[in-house]
């Protein structure tokens, strides 16, 4: 979690991009509310928040995060609404979505 | 089941490219991608492409996606976004799943566009959050606006580490350095200077040991490297970083193309196994063809002519020879020609060639 010294990770000023934020969305992150917004991804949301563990691995239990953004690497699965195995670098982020660090290779609903 | 003359898998520059010219030219067309939006890695491509004007020369690659889906409006594509192709079945059937649903869709010709995916690199605690593919950094920054972290470090200098190190400080990232594991700079010279005048120590013969760290990365452990890129005594050092990036190069996304049954071959030039194709953007299976990185990791301009030319010949393939498509596929092919010509085309060129001997007996 971010402390609240550190820099926001979302960019106020860009040379030369102008971006077009969406409005306000909340889900919940391991129980815990957080803010996104439309638009985003769920990865793209959690890493505005300062979450970089997305799971940890089945048997050496090491943490993994974010990679390739394009819903190839299966870097990024966590559990969402229940759902195990869902790659958040491609999932569009939905207000009261339920998202949890996977554990292992996840429990199927 | 459903039926389409042209099914066209991804919807980044080749595919959008290839989609335009077969409906253009009359042919019914499903594009399909797996993203909600179009454009594939163009969208987060803010820096101004080289070349020919004919080849957006001076455009940014995210207003060269514009410039293609204005295009694709004026089509009457049926785009079918947020769907992953996930089996390709005998009879060029594909399998599509959405967020709630699978379908089989039946194409008479088939344009397999996937693009290609980041590589890793083997060091340890690659695998840690906070190393990214350098890619995976530009989106997050150009697309969503959000700073993966705060002090990063780039491993590579091909043309994506210097662009992507470029804007990491536009985006307020502090790059640390960028480290090329060979003597010299891989890509444009001039993204390079830019970042040397900003004070970015460009490090070749230097490679990243070890991403330091628990749950995330904390920083990294670099070293100078001999000319056998083995690590030199006393030349290692920490950066304080919590950003890896990543940009050593990619491998194309053929797995489609590999359960079609394709010829496919060995070219490290390309960026691995690639589907044997020929001049036209056939591959050994009939009426499958393949564009852009997919056929072999190259750059926008030539996966935009690759697309135009399996675009136009899958066209004449379902709706016999025309002299339009005659002339798109003669003019982009002469272009393609003319790029692989130029100071950066060698590498392609040399892969496309060697692809070229291992033709299948039949063709």
């Amino acid at each position: 979690m971010r402390s609240s010294t550190a820099p926001d990770p979302r960019i106020a000023n860009h040379p030369i991009l102008r971006f077009e934020r969406g409005t306000p969305v909340e889900f919940y992150f391991e129980g815990r509310k957080l803010v996104g917004l439309s638009g985003e991804t769920v990865a793209a949301a959690l890493i505005a928040n300062s979450v970089k563990v997305f799971r940890h691995t089945e048997k050496l239990h090491r943490p993994r995060g974010f990679f390739c953004a394009v819903g190839k690497c299966s870097s990024c699965l966590m559990v969402v609404d229940g759902r195990p195995n869902t790659m958040v670098c491609m999932e569009p982020l939905r207000p009261g979505m339920k998202v949890e660090r996977q554990e292992g290779t996840g429990r199927l609903p | 089941m459903k039926q389409v003359e042209l099914a066209v898998v991804g919807a980044g520059p080749a595919g959008l490219s290839a989609a335009v010219t077969a409906a253009r030219l009359g042919c019914e067309v499903a594009l399909i991608d797996d993203n909600d939006r179009l454009g594939g890695q163009l969208i987060k491509q803010t820096h101004k492409f080289f070349g020919e004007k004919s080849h957006y020369c001076g455009t940014r690659g995210m207003d060269i996606a514009g410039i293609l889906l204005e295009q694709l409006k004026e089509t009457n594509v049926r785009v079918m976004s947020g769907t992953s192709v996930v089996g390709l079945f005998a009879g060029n059937v594909l399998g599509l799943a959405d967020a709630t649903s699978f379908q089989k869709l039946a194409a008479k010709s088939l344009i397999i566009a996937t693009g290609a995916a980041e590589n890793n690199l083997a060091f340890p605690g690659n695998d840690l959050p906070g190393v990214y593919g350098a890619g995976a950094v530009q989106t997050l920054a150009n697309v969503f606006g959000i700073r993966p972290g705060n002090d990063a470090l780039m491993v590579g200098s091909g043309n994506i580490g210097i662009i992507v190190s470029y804007q990491l400080l536009q985006a307020g990232v502090r790059v640390k350095a960028v480290v090329e594991a060979l003597p010299r700079v891989g890509g444009y010279h001039v993204h390079a200077a830019k970042l040397v005048r900003l004070g970015v120590p460009i490090l070749t013969s230097h490679t990243v040991l070890e991403a330091l760290g628990d749950e995330y990365v904390t920083g990294a452990r670099i070293a100078k490297v001999d000319a056998s890129f083995k690590p030199i005594k006393g030349t290692t050092r920490t950066l304080a970083v919590d950003t890896i990036c990543l940009a050593v190069g990619l491998t194309p996304l053929s797995e489609l193309l590999w359960q079609a049954g394709c010829r496919m071959v060995y070219v490290p030039e390309l960026g691995g196994h690639v589907a044997w194709h020929d001049e036209n953007m056939r591959t050994s299976v009939p009426g499958v063809y393949i564009a852009g990185d997919v056929s072999g990791v190259e750059e926008a301009s030539t996966a935009m002519l690759e697309g135009r030319v399996a675009g136009a010949h899958a066209a004449v393939q379902v709706l016999g020879p025309s002299p339009e498509a005659r002339q798109v596929i003669t003019e982009s092919q002469a272009e393609l020609c003319a790029i692989r010509k130029g100071p950066f085309g060698d590498k392609a060129a040399c892969g496309k060639a060697r692809l070229a001997e291992c033709a299948p007996a039949r063709a």
